[in-house]
Parts: structure tokens; C-alpha cells; sequence
């Protein structure tokens, strides 16, 4: 009981310190889509952060920003664009593929890869055991009675 | 008994984690000279602005001030290397470069500077007690014009050749150092 108090105290004041209400879009559709495009953006202060969850004074200008794009009828991708070319790759949270990322994104695919010809040659090195010779054999046919 | 002889591919196989880890300290060896002697800054982001020229913006003149504004015209042709300035009356750091700003200016270098997000009687106290470097100095209350560069914090300051394209940025107060490791090659380079 104590704790649900705490938590709707608590509740309130964590909302309101992300987020002013006058920043909120009015339409909950629009809102919702600046908070997903919000969400993978970083916050360039905090760094590891994204812009919905700082508190950053920039923070909130790029959440205005991307508010009034979307409002104005850019789509996702082009509000994207407009953060990146200003701040770069760096701004995006999930960083996009190209060049210079191709690495990154191939790491796993190209682990896997390695892992797989590792096996398949290990498998390929197995020989056969060399059949006994006559003296193993008789040792092995006397040891087993 | 042949599997008991030593196969030189098992022996290749225990050498590659020793070149690995080999690697990842050579890596990590690099990584630390670098942040020792500065030439490598973990926070510190590339500009997406570097080869480019400045997105177009004009920006009044500070309220009070003799300055004329700034404007993305006034930084087109230049005769010589210029610095751009993003500084703020509230930002202490600003209060630290300010004496590096002000020796570049007594050098004759011009320097542009932009208001941020600051108010003009502020900005005015600030420069007649410590001293006024601008040359041109742009007021930028929203900061609107510093997102469209890309800033992420004051001071950041940008050098532009005499084409008017970015070829250096900091974000962070310009140190002694910083003045002759980076910016005097620069504006020699660039002159």
C-alpha cells in the first residue's frame, strides 16, 4: 500500500520532468510517431541516452524540431535526415548501414561464417583410426580374455 | 602412434587467441597514447559539417552592441581564415577560452561569434568586463542556428578557410594547447 502511495507520488514528477506537457503534440497518432523517431535519437549531450528520455535543454529543441517537421508533413525518414546531416551519423542511435558501418553490421554474419568453416574443416581432419596390427590385435584378444 | 605427434594446425589454432589478445593490446595501447596526447577525444564527435560550407542563416546583431550580425553571406570570400565562435555569458568554459579568443584577435585573426541562447545585456556585461574579441558577432536566442551547425554545447568553435568551408571544429573550451597544436597550423595551412 505504502509503495503504491510512493509510486503515485513519484509518478507525476518523472512524467513531467521528460517531458512538458506544451511540448506534446495534441494529435496522440502524430505524438506517438514523434516519440518512436524521438527515441532513436541521441541525445548528443548525455550520449548514451535518447532525446525522449533527457532532460538536455537540447534535448527538448530536437524533440520541438522533430514535432514541427512532422506537423509540417516530412516523414520519418527525412526528419532523420534532417538530425543527421547536422549532427551526423552520431545522432542515430541505431547507426544506419553504409560504408563505413558495413563491418559493424557484417561482424555477426561474418563470425558465424568463420565458426561454420572452423567446424567443417575440423570434421574434415578426422582420419579414419589405422586398423590394428596383428601384434595389437593378439595383445587386445589376450587382454580380453 | 600418429595422433599423439604434434599437428602444426592445432598449434595455429592455440596461437590465434594470443594473436587476438596480442591485437586488442596493441589496440588499446594506441588508444591510450592517443588520449594522452590528445589526438584522440572518446566524447568528442566529428562534425558532419568538416568539407562543407555553413547552412545558410542570418542572424541580428546583438542588442546594444556596435557589432554588426552575422549572416551565412559574410562567410563566403574571405580574405583570411576566420574562427566561429558558439559562445554564452552563462557557459564557464567560455569563461576559460576567453583569454585564448582574445591573444588570436590581438593577432589579427577575425573572429565571428554567435550569441547562444543568451540575453543581450549579458552578453554586452560580459565582453566590456573581460574583454570583446568579435569582429562580428550574431545573436542566436532560440539557438536554432546553432542546431542548424550541428552544435551540441558551448563554446564550440569552427575554422573556415577563405572559400568559407569548415575545416576544423572543437567543442569545448580552446586551451593554450589547443591554440597552437590546432588552430595556428590551420590558419597557417589555410592563409
Amino acid at each position: 500500500m505504502r509503495r503504491l502511495v510512493f509510486a503515485a507520488l513519484l509518478a507525476p514528477g518523472l512524467a513531467l520532468a521528460a517531458f512538458l506537457p506544451s511540448d506534446r503534440l495534441a494529435d496522440p497518432a502524430a505524438e506517438e510517431r514523434a516519440q518512436s523517431i524521438g527515441r532513436e535519437v541521441r541525445c548528443m549531450v548525455c550520449q548514451g541516452q535518447s532525446i525522449e528520455d533527457s532532460d538536455a535543454d537540447l534535448a527538448r529543441d530536437l524533440r520541438r524540431i522533430i514535432r514541427e517537421r512532422l506537423q509540417a508533413g516530412d516523414d520519418d525518414g527525412s526528419i532523420r535526415g534532417y538530425l543527421q546531416n547536422r549532427y551526423g551519423d552520431f545522432i542515430l542511435l541505431r547507426p544506419p548501414f553504409s560504408l563505413a558501418t558495413g563491418l559493424l553490421w557484417s561482424t555477426p554474419l561474418l563470425a558465424l561464417l568463420f565458426g561454420l568453416f572452423l567446424i567443417r574443416r575440423r570434421r574434415a581432419v578426422v582420419v579414419p583410426a589405422a586398423p590394428l596390427t596383428p601384434e595389437e590385435r593378439a595383445r587386445l584378444d589376450q587382454l580380453s580374455g | 602412434m600418429s595422433d599423439l605427434a604434434p599437428r602444426p594446425r592445432r598449434r595455429l589454432l592455440l596461437a590465434a587467441p594470443l594473436g587476438v589478445a596480442a591485437l586488442g593490446g596493441l589496440g588499446f595501447w594506441y588508444m591510450l597514447s592517443g588520449l594522452q596526447n590528445g589526438s584522440f577525444n572518446p566524447r568528442g564527435v566529428p562534425s558532419a559539417l568538416l568539407g562543407r560550407t555553413p547552412p545558410d542563416f542570418a542572424l541580428p546583431p546583438v542588442e546594444g552592441m556596435s557589432h554588426p550580425g552575422l549572416s551565412s553571406a559574410d562567410l563566403r570570400g574571405l580574405a583570411r581564415p576566420v574562427l566561429v565562435n558558439f559562445w554564452a555569458s552563462w557557459c564557464v568554459p567560455c569563461i576559460i577560452e576567453h583569454p585564448q579568443l582574445m591573444a588570436l584577435q590581438a593577432e589579427g585573426v577575425p573572429i565571428f561569434g554567435v550569441s547562444y541562447k543568451d540575453r543581450a545585456e549579458d552578453a554586452r556585461q560580459f565582453l566590456s568586463r573581460r574583454g570583446d574579441p568579435f569582429t562580428r558577432l550574431g545573436a542566436d536566442p532560440p539557438g536554432r542556428v546553432a542546431i542548424d551547425w550541428g552544435v551540441y554545447g558551448v563554446p564550440e568553435t569552427y575554422l573556415l578557410d577563405r572559400q568559407g568551408i569548415i575545416r576544423w571544429r572543437y567543442a569545448g573550451p580552446v586551451t593554450a594547447e589547443i591554440m597552437n597544436e590546432d588552430i595556428k597550423p590551420l590558419l597557417r595551412r589555410h592563409a
